[in-house]
Order: structure tokens, then C-alpha cells, then sequence
């Protein structure tokens, strides 16, 4: 039987086996690639997501656990044609480089935003638990505190 | 394992020794099917690599794989300077993996450093060049040389040469004096008549006139991009989930395959029952390649279940008893060798340490197999039809990919097509010679009546990598009266000899570098700055172990061995004047250094670090200073040293690849751990603007971190690092 959720602000049906991770049904299904494959046992985040607004690495989760829920990809982060004030900031400070990770850096940051909206250094290193392995931290961290003071263009963070 | 050594480079320097002299010249038709293949009606193509539409469009194609580094960019930066373009119409695309395409920029310059012979290479001509360049098929991202070779030797020359048909052109059809004439923003104006001809009107007349390639290129004074911060080209598809990466390629009714190789490199697959595979949801075929099995399903989840549900058997190659500690155990043998594989150095060893009154001292450094540890785990997707072989992924080399899929496949070279795409990192991990991944694709795409995608797991790419090789040295030093060094010795046992590579940076009368030569069961290949990561490690360490037996300050110690007014002096003294190198740090934490010259670039690093109430280290701050001649790219340059220092420092605190039963013990990102943001420490970068040859940037940055933190950690401690990673001094 299908299941019903909603991805980026749509239903969707999904019919992959319940026991399948979220991540390769956005991947396959859905064909967002957008979310990435790095380890496929939740130790990197470049498979980050938001689960009912919570940060969520989808490799672990199977999609049978996400009936009604509401995700949200990196695609959905900004709405069409305006960028997240993040995307904004990654692009301005020059932050990604492969940027392989930067898709679940994005939706990591996103989220501490939404429950700290002007993060110290500490809260920064407790929620940045994504592995970069081209090491844009630096950036990253500068990115985010851009954003979250103001000193980047200010929008409204709605995701 | 010794047939993979270094051939995709080597190979080129062979060429130039048996061929060069025998070589009839038969390469010009390239030049028409670069038009060919890249240019539509309306665009006019300069030399193949460059386009210009007649809508001011400039277009240049890249021969290198962006993968993060940012040469793409810059490249077009150092284009668009000799042409004199407008740079908001400047476009980069990829070269097709073409021979049309063979990066003989790159090839002219490799060839030339490494031969020996830089006249004799440089009056060759550039079709000749070319020739030797498709030989070996190179069209390698690799070596820190996008800028320091292609550019200053492809993209700026062919801008100039193309901007000077601009200029011819619109002399003859003004009827003016060409040195009349001024160039900018993709138009040349004429001051006298005020007249003004827009690059796109005068395109195609240019692209039909003969380029001058020996044209005179512009002083730094004149340029307007190069030294710019200017944005990338590939970072807006990099922060909303649209960049297409090798794993994201999608073909209609593709299938997903995954797979397992031989435990033990070079073991082979015995014998394997599918059923258990079969019978899962999804799974469609079971496929036995000579070292590994492989499940093709509808989708990655199902093939990784149909493969965990397999119990393959493997042969162990004859390796089953090798491991980390026997690997280091022949290696010190070597150390202790009569003779040497190769020996550079210079002055008379026996008589230095023959000398009177001398301090000795001795050391053991020993460095493990390294994970290049991309984000992106290798994947690849094929399409064989018709007796054809089409493929999309990722690779540092796409024409070397191309060779190694024809191998594989049995088709000819011209039967196999191959699409370079976006790579989540390399580091050099992706050169086709050892890229498994692409034997394996074409062999499964054989056996496939559906395009396949090819996925590795992560715990694949950890057990099966290609290693930056494990390593060791034995380092002997005598100290004179006069507090400086008489003698150095190094006997160090590695895959390949390193002396044209590492640059010894001191002045001591007598040196000694020998090498001997250790090949292990496992591919011996690159990774991000090559060899001067272990040797940068040692020596940086043990000239650190030598001041303090000589009782001076680690930074003076080095000044009083380096040449007066040299830029390697430079950029010591800067990066002491920037970290406040003799001023008291603050409590509970120490300062190192290191100094390492590698792909033409001068790196300094201080580090400064403290530790962790568990006893590990904590990095608080690294200063960096670089010379790479000219910085093209400031904010990307800034970040490639950045990058380049937190992977020194994780590998250097935490990683290590050993072997048990000739088996990688590690698996995943659990044992293989990678510095995290949170112990990342602030990093300041300068850059001095010399007149120094342009150098590599995205190497250069690592190889000093190591050996400076080690150094911060002895003056904490007292305790010297000899073995890496320091988190596990018996992990090796």
C-alpha cells in the first residue's frame, strides 16, 4: 500500500518497501537529488532533512516511519525563485566546495536558526555535526553567524 | 601492488625519452574536430578551447575537473585578462573527453618540469606536443596544476592570441594601424575615428586567421581579473540541491547495482550462491566479476540488501599474513639497506659525520595508509547498446577514464564515450588507473539489457581505496659546535622516490635523502599533496627535534638554515610576525611550526593547540602564510588553504587505514573519523605577492599543518609525535 506524506509543501505517494530509507526514495522515487548519500549510517548528514520541521538524517529512516509526515529537502528550502537567507549567505561568503555536503550543511543550519536565532559558537559547533570533507567550516560558521546577526540581507526564515 | 605506479604521468616523460625524435606529426585534424564537436552556427572557435559568439558570448573549455578546487573560475579569470573580455559574458564549460581535448597546456609544462630539459620541450611544436599528449590520453585534474600550468600556459595564451586576430581584424577593416587600436570589455575602439567594433561583429573573420601563440602575455600591472575575489561559476547550483553530481544521474529505466571486491587486494571471488540475493524484492541479476560480485536491482536499497544477503568466498592473493606492523617491520629493514633505490642530497656524508665534536641524533617516523575519504563514494552509470559504451560519472583524468573503459569492455577507444561530471571530491582517489569502479561499470554494463548505475558503499570505498601509501623513515642529523646542522641523513621506504617531488628547504653541508623502494599489496596511489604530506611530516618534525637539541628557538633554528633574502625566508618570517611566534601564549597552550615547499608553492604554518581534558588535542588557531607567485583567485585561494589545513590536521589527530590478515580494518566514517566542525580551529591566511613562478594552491596548504601541531604538542607535552595518527600511537 502507498504511502501518503508530503514533500516540500506537496503530497506525494510513495510505493517503495516500508523498510526502505527515506533518502532513496527522495533519491529514486522522487528524483531529488538534492540530498546526498555519503555514509548510509547517519554519521556524516549529507542525507539531512526536516521531518516535521526536526533535522533528520534520512538514510536512517525508513519511509514506512514517515506516513503524514511533512518533510522538507534541500529543494524546498528556498521557494521558488527567492533563496533561503542561508543559500543567500553560502553563495555570498563563497562556501561550498565540492559541495557534496553543503545540501545537509544548509538544512543543519537552517534548523539551529529556527531554535536559536542568533547561535553562539558553542550552540554552532553542537548542531554543525556534518562532515565536509573539503573542510569549508570556517566558512560555514561564518556564514551562519551572517545570517542569524544580520549582517547578510535579512529575510523572513520560513522553513 | 606495482604494475598502477605512476603511468598516467611517468608515461609522458617516457614518451619524450623513446619517441620524441621519431614522431611523425600527424595532428592537426584535432584542431577541426574541436570546432566540430563544441561549436554551433553563430559562435567562432579560437584554438579549440575558446569560442566567441556573435553575441559577445565567451566561452572557454576547461580540460580540468572542478571538484572544488575553483580552477575553473580562475581559469576564465586569467582568459578573460589577455582577452580583454567582458566578464559578465564569460562562460566556462567542460571539455569533452575528447583527444581533441588532450591538455597539451598541461602536458608542454608537466613534461617540462619533470624531463629535465625545458629548452629542449619548450622548441617543441605545439602539434608535436599535442601528439604526445594524446598518447597518454591526459586530461588529468591533479598535481595543483590548473593555474601553474594550464593557465599560464593554455588559457592566458590562447586570450592573448585570440584578442591579437581581434585586433587584426579590426584593423583591416577600419583600415587603421593596429597599434592604434585598445581593447576592453570584448570590444576594440579605435580613439582617433572613435569607432568601435563589438568582439562578437569581428568573431568570425578573427577565428579564421592563424594564432600567433608566441604572443607577449600582460605584466601583473594590467590585469583587471586575475587577483580578483571573484564569485565561482559553480556555487549557486551548490546550495539548492540542483548541481548534478556523478551519483545523480538518471537514465529511463536504469537499474541500480552495488558491490563488494575481495576483501584482500588483489584476492579473487571464488564462488558465490545468488539465491539468497535473488530472492529479495527487486533484485534482478547476481553478476561474478573475477574479484568481486555485484547485485543489480530496481534501486540502491534493494541491491544493498541482495548483497548483504550473499556469502561470497574470496581467495586473500597470497596476503592473508600481512599486516600494519609486518608492512612498518620490512619497511625499518629497508632503512638499514647498504644501498639505496635512489639517493639525492649532496656533500660528503662520511667525512660530516666524521667530524669532531659533533651532537648525533636519531629517529624512527612512521605515517599510515590515508582515505582520500571524498563525500561522494564512487558511482557510475553505463549504457551498452549496440556495441556501444556510453558513461556519466566523475574522474580526475576523463580521457584516462575513456582507456580504462575500452580495456575493460574490449571495445575500441573510439566506441566508448565517456561524460565528465560534477565530483564530490577527489583528492586523488579518482584517477581512472585506479578508479576499480570503472572496469567494474563497464564489465556490469555488459551483462545489463538496461542502463546501470553503479553505487559503491561507503564501507566499500573504505576497504577498497587507494591509499596515500604507508610510510617510514629513519632520520639521522649531527649538530656542529656552532649550533648548526653538519650532517642529514634520511632513509625512507615508500612505493616511489620522492626527491624530485619534496624540496629539502635547509642549508646543511652534507644531505643524504635515500630511498628504498616497499610495494604493498595495495594500490600505492595520491593523495592531496602526494608525497609531501609523510615527508613534509618527518623532516619539518625532526628539524623541530634539532633545534631543541641545539637549545634554540624553533623559528630562529630555521632562519639560521635558510637562505638570506629567499622567499622561503619570507614567508617564515611573516607567518612568526602574524602569529605572534615569542610572545607568551595563553595558558595551557603552545605554538608549533612548519615550513614545506611542494607543487611550487611556499607554505608556513604556525598552529597553535592545547589539550583536551581526554588527552587529545585541541587546535585553537593556525596562522598560514603562501607564496604561490601570483594569487589569481584571493577568496578561493583563501579557501583552498583553509581546506588544505583542516584535512592535514584530521588525518594528522585521527585517521588511519591499517591491515590485518592483508584486510582494511576500517569500514565507515565510525572508524574513520574526519574532523567535524566543532574542532576546527580559526584559520588566518595571508598570501605574499611575489615574483615568484605561479604555483599550485590546492595542495600546498595541507602537508604543514601536521608537522606544526606535532611541534605545538612537544613544547606542551615534551612528548614527541613520531608515529601518526596521534589519537592512536599503537594504531600502527
Amino acid at each position: 500500500m502507498a504511502i501518503e506524506a508530503q514533500v516540500n509543501g506537496k503530497p506525494v505517494s510513495l510505493n517503495a518497501e516500508p523498510d526502505t530509507p527515506l533518502l532513496w526514495v527522495l533519491r529514486e522515487e522522487l528524483g531529488l537529488t538534492g540530498t546526498k548519500f555519503g555514509c548510509g549510517i547517519q554519521a556524516c548528514g549529507a542525507c539531512s532533512v526536516h521531518i516535521d520541521g526536526a533535522i533528520t538524517r534520512s538514510c536512517g529512516v525508513p519511509v514506512g516511519d514517515v506516513a503524514g509526515k511533512s518533510i522538507t529537502t534541500i529543494e524546498g528550502l528556498g521557494s521558488a525563485g527567492a533563496l533561503h537567507p542561508l543559500q543567500a549567505a553560502w553563495i555570498k561568503h563563497q562556501v561550498p566546495q565540492c559541495g557534496y555536503c553543503q545540501s545537509g550543511q544548509l538544512m543543519a543550519a537552517a534548523a539551529l536558526l529556527k531554535t536559536s536565532a542568533n547561535p553562539s559558537d558553542e550552540q554552532i559547533d553542537a548542531a554543525m555535526t556534518n562532515i565536509c570533507r573539503c573542510g569549508t567550516y570556517p566558512r560555514i560558521r561564518a556564514a551562519i553567524h551572517a545570517v542569524a546577526s544580520g549582517t547578510d540581507a535579512k529575510a523572513e526564515i520560513s522553513a | 601492488m606495482k604494475a598502477r605506479r605512476r603511468n598516467f604521468l611517468i608515461g609522458g616523460v617516457a614518451l619524450v625519452g623513446a619517441g620524441l625524435f621519431g614522431i611523425k606529426v600527424v595532428d592537426f585534424h584535432y584542431g577541426s574536430r574541436a570546432v566540430e564537436i563544441t561549436t554551433k552556427p553563430g559562435e567562432h572557435n579560437f584554438a579549440g578551447w575558446l569560442k566567441i559568439g556573435s553575441d559577445d558570448v565567451v566561452t572557454y573549455y576547461t580540460p580540468h575537473i572542478d571538484f572544488g578546487q575553483g580552477s575553473n573560475t580562475a581559469l576564465a579569470q586569467m582568459l578573460a585578462d589577455e582577452l580583454d573580455a567582458d566578464w559578465s559574458k564569460v562562460r566556462v564549460e567542460q571539455a569533452p573527453a575528447d583527444p581533441a581535448f588532450a591538455n597539451v597546456a598541461l602536458g608542454k609544462s608537466f613534461i617540462s618540469e619533470v624531463s629535465g630539459h625545458p629548452d629542449l620541450i619548450a622548441a617543441l611544436p605545439i602539434s608535436m606536443m599535442g601528439m604526445l599528449v594524446r598518447q597518454i590520453n591526459m586530461q588529468i585534474t591533479g598535481g595543483s596544476t590548473a593555474i601553474r600550468f594550464t593557465g599560464q600556459n593554455g588559457a592566458r595564451v590562447i586570450g592573448a592570441a585570440a584578442r591579437a586576430a581581434l585586433i587584426d581584424t579590426a584593423a583591416n577593416r577600419l583600415g587603421v594601424p593596429a597599434g592604434e587600436l585598445t581593447t576592453a570589455a570584448s570590444k576594440v575602439s579605435h580613439a582617433k575615428t572613435g569607432k568601435v567594433l563589438r568582439y562578437g561583429e569581428l568573431a568570425e573573420e578573427a577565428a579564421g586567421r592563424s594564432l600567433d601563440m608566441n604572443v607577449k602575455l600582460k605584466e601583473r600591472s594590467a590585469y583587471k581579473f586575475i587577483g580578483k575575489p571573484i564569485d565561482r561559476f559553480d556555487i549557486p547550483a551548490k546550495v539548492d540541491g540542483s548541481a548534478q553530481y556523478g551519483i545523480d544521474f538518471h537514465l529511463p529505466d536504469m537499474r541500480v547495482a552495488t558491490i563488494m571486491a575481495a576483501p584482500v587486494r588483489e584476492g579473487k571471488l571464488i564462488s558465490v550462491d545468488p539465491a539468497p540475493a535473488m530472492a529479495i524484492k527487486g533484485v534482478e541479476k547476481v553478476i561474478k566479476l573475477d574479484e568481486a560480485v555485484a547485485v543489480v536491482a530496481t534501486g540502491y536499497w534493494a541491491a544493498l540488501k541482495g548483497l548483504q544477503a550473499l556469502s561470497p568466498k574470496f581467495s586473500d592473493g597470497g596476503h592473508g599474513a600481512l599486516t600494519s606492523a609486518s608492512i612498518f617491520a620490512a619497511q625499518a629493514k629497508l632503512h638499514k639497506a647498504e644501498k639505496a633505490d635512489n639517493t639525492g642530497g649532496a656533500g660528503d656524508m662520511a667525512a660530516a659525520f666524521a667530524a669532531k665534536d659533533l651532537q648525533l641524533i636519531e629517529a624512527d617516523y612512521r605515517t599510515p595508509f590515508l582515505h582520500q575519504a571524498m563525500m561522494e563514494p564512487f558511482a557510475m552509470t553505463a549504457q551498452h547498446k549496440e556495441g556501444k559504451l556510453e558513461v556519466w560519472g566523475g574522474t580526475q583524468d576523463p580521457l584516462g577514464a575513456c582507456s580504462e573503459l575500452a580495456k575493460a569492455s574490449g571495445l575500441s577507444f573510439s566506441d566508448v564515450t565517456f561524460n565528465p561530471m560534477i565530483m564530490g571530491g577527489g583528492f586523488g582517489r579518482r584517477f581512472p588507473q585506479y578508479s576499480e569502479v570503472l572496469g567494474q561499470i563497464a564489465r556490469i554494463a555488459m551483462q545489463v539489457d538496461h542502463p546501470v548505475k553503479l553505487i559503491w558503499s561507503r564501507e566499500e570505498e573504505i576497504r577498497h581505496g587507494a591509499y596515500r601509501p604507508q610510510t617510514s623513515a629513519h632520520l639521522k642529523a649531527a649538530l656542529g659546535k656552532d649550533g648548526k646542522i653538519a650532517a642529514w641523513q634520511t632513509d625512507y621506504a615508500h612505493f616511489a622516490d620522492a626527491e624530485s617531488e619534496v624540496k629539502f628547504l635547509y642549508q646543511v653541508p652534507a644531505t643524504a635523502r635515500r630511498h628504498h623502494e616497499y610495494i604493498s599489496n595495495q594500490v600505492d596511489a595520491y593523495f592531496r599533496s602526494v608525497n609531501s604530506t609523510q615527508h613534509g611530516f618527518w623532516n619539518e618534525s625532526f628539524m623541530d627535534e634539532l633545534a631543541h637539541l641545539a637549545g634554540q628557538d624553533p623559528y630562529q633554528f630555521r632562519r639560521a638554515h635558510m637562505v638570506p633574502g629567499s622567499r622561503h625566508l619570507a614567508v617564515l618570517d611573516e607567518v612568526a610576525k602574524r602569529s605572534g611566534w615569542g610572545s607568551p601564549p595563553p595558558p595551557g597552550h603552545a605554538r608549533g611550526m612548519a615550513i614545506i615547499e611542494s607543487f611550487g608553492t611556499i607554505v608556513a604554518e604556525v598552529v597553535e593547540a592545547s589539550i583536551n581534558p581526554d588527552g587529545s588535542p585541541k587546535v585553537h588557531k593556525v596562522f598560514a602564510v603562501a607564496d604561490c607567485g601570483t594569487t589569481v583567485n584571493p577568496k578561493n585561494a583563501e579557501a583552498q588553504v583553509q581546506g588544505g589545513i583542516i584535512m592535514g590536521l584530521s588525518t594528522t589527530i585521527g585517521e588511519a587505514i591499517t591491515l590485518t590478515g592483508g584486510a582494511v580494518d576500517q569500514s565507515n566514517f565510525s572508524d574513520y573519523p574526519l574532523m567535524k566542525l566543532a574542532d576546527s580551529p580559526a584559520i588566518d591566511v595571508h598570501f605574499i605577492e611575489s615574483d615568484g613562478p605561479v604555483g599550485g594552491l590546492g595542495e600546498p596548504g595541507l602537508p604543514p599543518a601536521g608537522p606544526a601541531l606535532a611541534n605545538a604538542l612537544f613544547a606542551l607535552t615534551g612528548k614527541r609525535v613520531r608515529s601518526l595518527p596521534i589519537l592512536n600511537q599503537a594504531a600502527v
